[in-house]
């Protein structure tokens, strides 16, 4: 294949991992913004929705059933789980920042060694509820001089368009209702300031529940839409635990905008990055960045100056 | 004197076991002696400076392949191998304080994890050198320190006995120093401390570079006496575990990075023994402590039955 081909699907390849990592990081963004608790766990809550969507479209025989079921069940299970440790763990821990970040480490093994035993420790695919190839045009040198071309190869398939377009819909009604609901505006009281908010009446215990569990949901629906193209894990949380922080340092910290723009970059750079450096030495730089950002750019690339 | 008391027999009767245990028990025994060095080590940053960091396994791995990288490629002997491990540590301490320590809070968490990161995936990617995951042995002609061969049972667990009784009273010693008093101001209020005209950041320095090199002299420690080395000793859960034993055992204590080590060594052998998700042990006991003992043992027995402990 040429150059040119290559490219288009390093960047469709980008755009789905920008897509994924997008929703998984504006979790993590949410949490941060509204709660000032930075939630090392979020990565197995996104292997749980995978695993979850693995578990649910093995009992259900037909693979779109089983996914509609999946993408409704596993956000809502792994979402109430989060809500639940948040009103045991990090409210008894009065959400003191050393504290909640070394109970969250605890809560990540449980939730990983826990699938382990449960689940197993085999990687387990999901059929995708549709998966139609549609082969894409190239420009290139025909019989009758220069027209459209159908490179063997070049194609994308509609599940992965569909994981796109997910995303969009999921971020853009979660920004639209951060902006314009009663529940955005409370959310946004309690963020900018907690007890003056609990003092107009404000349930913030509530909230704060709300918030992490509704963080937690965001990965786990995630990992749903990721699983017919990775398949469930119980140890890929980790990864996805490390991009999502790179994402939301990158685009400073508790900044939904920021946390997407660096999403696109982080997804779309790192097939590209691959490319030119080993996978490895690419994570290095990835990871140093991350370290350099926060040590000169503490409000991230994209952040500005916050109040 | 009650505290030199208390350690100095802790130290003897851990001398004594050398020749009370079986077989069995002196080698767990002796592997527990290293790692508590390097909770010890952890200590230092965490208990005593407030310097919470997620990434003491880079100086634990910088301990270990500082000493095992030029043993086996360059033929160097044990005794200035070790010495080229504790530079190693402390050298790294060095670089990533300079830097690590404009953050603070959750920003040197995480900043700490990325270096302990990008550390590991360089061991990964030397490969070449390091036989990443799979490590090498140190192979035993090259194991004699002073004539004596560190893998003989007896002899392996005398110098593990030896590294954890010169860490142990090192720290004892800084704890009851005016330095180690500033340390404990810093973590206890930084601005005071630094209003009081104590130069904080050098003094979170410091305590770094000799918690790096503590932990480096675990490591190196681990690699002499037990032979092997690997990646996995580099990766995020060698930072996780010292946190925990320090918090089980009492952060801020002397005695409690070995408690803690003691009672987690015991019990995560015990549960491998049952499950192949052993993990799940460290993970409940890390919820549970900060829900219910943020102090740990030591801390409780400082509390409520000896208020002298250092």
């Amino acid at each position: 294949m040429q150059f040119g081909p290559h490219l288009i699907l390093a960047l469709i390849e980008g755009a789905v991992l920008s897509a994924a990592l997008a929703l998984m990081a504006s979790g993590l963004s949410l949490v941060f913004g509204v709660m000032r608790v930075v939630n090392v766990a979020h990565g197995e809550f996104y292997m749980l929705g995978a695993v979850i969507a693995a578990l649910v479209s093995g009992l259900i025989g037909t693979p779109a059933l089983g996914f509609i079921a999946a993408l409704i069940l596993a956000p809502l299970t792994v979402g109430l789980l989060a809500a639940v440790a948040d009103m045991t763990i990090l409210k008894r821990l009065n959400y003191d920042p050393d504290r909640t970040i070394v109970a969250t480490i605890g809560l990540l093994y449980v939730l990983q060694q826990g699938t382990l035993m449960t689940f197993g420790a085999v990687a387990r695919p999901v059929e995708p509820p549709f998966n139609l190839r549609i082969a894409l045009p190239w420009v290139g040198p025909t019989d009758t001089g220069w027209g459209l071309i159908w490179p063997w190869g070049l194609s994308v398939t509609t599940y992965k368009l569909f994981v796109i377009l997910a995303a969009i819909v999921v971020i853009a009604a979660i920004r639209y209702a951060m902006k314009h609901s009663r529940v955005g505006l409370i959310m946004r009281a309690t963020q900018l300031d907690r007890e003056t908010a609990q003092a107009f009446g404000i349930p913030v215990g509530r909230v704060y529940a709300g918030v992490f569990g509704l963080g937690a949901g965001l990965a786990a629906m995630a990992g749903v839409l990721v699983v017919p193209i990775q398949q469930a894990h119980y140890l890929m949380g980790g990864d996805a635990l490390l991009l999502s922080f790179i994402v939301v340092i990158i685009g400073g910290l508790g900044s939904l905008g920021g946390t997407i723009i660096a999403a696109i970059i982080i997804g779309m750079s790192d097939g590209i990055l691959s490319v030119f450096f080993s996978p490895i030495l690419a994570k290095i730089i990835a990871t140093l960045l991350v370290a350099f950002v926060l040590i000169f750019r503490p409000d991230g690339l994209f952040g500005g100056k916050r109040a | 004197m009650k505290n030199l008391t208390l350690h100095l027999g802790l130290i003897g009767v851990l001398f004594a076991l050398n020749w009370l245990l079986p077989a069995y028990q002196q080698g767990n025994i002796a592997r527990v002696m290293v790692l508590a060095t390097y909770a010890m080590g952890y200590n230092i940053a965490f208990g005593y400076t407030g310097l919470l960091s997620l990434g003491h396994a880079m100086f634990f791995a910088a301990g270990m392949y500082g000493l095992a990288l030029p043993m086996v490629h360059l033929g160097v002997p044990a005794g200035p191998a070790f010495l080229l491990a504790l530079l190693s540590g402390g050298g790294l301490a060095l670089v990533v304080g300079l830097l690590a320590l404009r953050t603070k809070g959750v920003a040197f968490m995480i900043v700490t994890l990325m270096f302990a990161q990008a550390v590991y995936l360089t061991i990964v990617l030397a490969t070449k050198w390091t036989r990443g995951d799979e490590g090498f042995v140190l192979p035993q002609v090259a194991r004699h320190l002073f004539g004596l061969d560190l893998s003989a049972p007896s002899i392996r667990y005398g110098a593990a006995w030896v590294l954890f009784s010169t860490g142990l009273l090192l720290t004892l010693w800084l704890v009851r120093h005016r330095t180690g008093r500033v340390l404990v101001a810093i973590r206890e209020n930084e601005d005071r401390a630094s209003l009081l005209g104590y130069n904080a950041h050098t003094h979170k320095l410091g305590a770094l570079i000799m918690s790096g090199t503590l932990s480096a002299a675990a490591g190196a420690g681990y690699a002499l006496l037990f032979g092997n080395t690997g990646s996995g000793f580099a990766t995020v859960q060698y930072s996780i575990l010292p946190l925990l034993w320090v918090l089980l055992g009492g952060a801020g204590t002397v005695i409690g990075p070995f408690l803690g080590t003691l009672f987690m060594f015991y019990l995560i052998d015990w549960a491998a023994d049952v499950t192949d998700a052993y993990m799940l042990i460290a993970g409940a006991a890390l919820v549970l402590l900060t829900l219910y003992a943020p102090s740990g043992i030591a801390g409780y027995l400082r509390k409520r039955v000896w208020g002298w402990l250092a």
